[in-house]
């Protein structure tokens, strides 16, 4: 259990090798580790992240298809009202229609009438002629007493 | 064992003593060829296994941890990274909480410290006649008498080796201390303390009491860091050795022995690494 000069050469082989550990050994591991922790903080981050993102597009998709809801009920209700409104037009137009076919085969029968009754005057005073020519024996003259019959079948 | 039938005594002394090489003031710079001419070498010999097993695994330690160093990826580690990585971790954790100063050195310093001394007191779980015999064998190929060649295998059961990584530490304790509270404080540390009084006739009194205890105080620091690990593996060693010689009965003994040991291996290298990060630290902090 002599001291001697090993005493010196661990010293010397202990400092050495402490320098090696603080310049070769202990950065690259130290940094490898302190990337990794990095890379797991960034890791949770992302991840806690993304289900926040989540949530707000799971709230969104909600929220849309509320609306989407709202606005297909409201088109349908439009689309009630107008195929209601529809109807009513389409009967109304239908009445007023027929209103006027009635009214214009009324006035036609109307006219009709009027024909009938001019013509059956006419007929009348010439009938009313003829038996009046009968009766006179041509001492009428047509032309003369044109205008007197006219007069008459007028008056019918 | 060693030689022809040696009796107790000598296997002991022989498993207890240094491979040395030194200058000889009869044979000059040779090989020691006993215990008695080694100490006769005086301060000028070198213990050539302790100084080989310690550089040996040291380099050892370091290549392995470079190499990881160099391949560590920030993604998935593998099996030896992961194993370095604790190592690291746990050294550095372990700083942390007691070294509150900055310093680049303390933690690479501690990580060289636990696990070269670890790897130095692992040797000490090789059988204890393994190496040796393989060093006699290689020193009877080259022309040595088996008897006469010694090979101690497990460096921290050198006192050589422990005192020079404490006293390495001991340095580092002072530097620390100056770089923290400069010179002046250095010295005051070492007279202003335990007593001190605010009358300067009874302070004057107080300073070369305060200067022999705390003067103790320090030296007892690396003496006792080295003491405790030598001790420690020297008795374990010992131990070891007197097994090896009971016969076929050493085997279980043997076991249970080593298996104890290995708490107390990495027992001691994490107390050496400890105190020494204490030691910094309170070198560094004011009181």
């Amino acid at each position: 259990m002599n001291l001697n000069l090993t005493l010196i050469g661990q010293a010397i082989a202990f400092a050495f090798f402490v320098w090696f550990c603080m310049r070769f050994v202990w950065p690259p591991v130290m940094q490898a580790l302190q990337e990794r922790q990095k890379k797991i903080a960034d890791g949770l981050d992302t991840a806690s992240r993304a289900a926040r993102d989540l949530e707000l597009a799971e709230e969104q998709a909600n929220e849309m298809l509320r609306e989407s809801k709202e606005q297909s009920a409201e088109i349908l209700e439009q689309a009630h009202k107008r195929s209601n409104q529809m109807i009513d037009e389409a009967r109304e137009q239908a009445r007023q229609e027929g209103e006027r076919m009635i009214t214009q085969a009324k006035s036609e029968i109307e006219q009709e009438v009027n024909r009938a009754k001019e013509e059956l005057r006419a007929q009348v005073s010439r009938l009313a002629i003829v038996g009046a020519e009968r009766i006179l024996e041509a001492s009428i003259d047509e032309k003369r007493h044109g205008k007197l019959v006219d007069k008459l079948a007028k008056e019918l | 064992m060693a030689g022809n039938n040696p009796t107790p005594t000598e296997y002991i002394q022989h498993h207890l003593q240094n491979m040395t090489f030194g200058y000889h003031p009869e044979h000059g710079w040779s090989m020691a060829h006993s215990a008695q001419e080694a100490s006769e070498m005086g301060f000028w010999a070198i213990h050539v296994d302790t100084l080989g097993w310690s550089i040996g695994l040291g380099i050892l330690f370091l290549w392995l941890f470079r190499k990881v160093g160099k391949a560590a990826t920030t993604g998935i580690p593998g099996g030896l990274q992961n194993f370095v990585e604790l190592m690291v971790e746990f050294v550095d954790n372990s700083v942390k909480e007691t070294f509150h100063g900055k310093s680049k050195l303390i933690a690479p310093l501690s990580l060289t410290i636990f696990c070269w001394v670890f790897l130095l007191n692992l040797m000490d779980l090789v059988p204890v006649d393994f190496l040796p015999m393989l060093a006699q064998k290689i020193g009877a190929m080259f022309g040595a008498d088996p008897a006469h060649v010694y090979f101690k295998v497990v460096p921290t059961t050198d006192v050589n080796a422990t005192l020079g990584m404490s006293l390495s530490v001991f340095a580092l304790i002072i530097f620390y201390t100056i770089r923290a509270k400069g010179f002046s404080g250095f010295i005051g540390e070492l007279t202003l303390h335990p007593f001190n009084s605010p009358n300067k006739l009874v302070q004057a009194l107080f300073v070369p009491i305060n200067f022999v205890l705390e003067t103790v105080t320090l030296l007892a620091k690396p003496i006792s860091l080295a003491l405790r690990l030598f001790g420690n593996l020297y008795a374990g060693e010992l131990i070891f050795i007197l097994i090896a010689m009971i016969g076929l009965l050493q085997l279980p003994l043997h076991f249970a022995w080593a298996t104890f040991h290995l708490l107390v291996i990495t027992l001691q290298a994490f107390i050496f690494m400890m105190l020494t990060i204490v030691y910094l630290a309170m070198a560094v902090e004011k009181h």
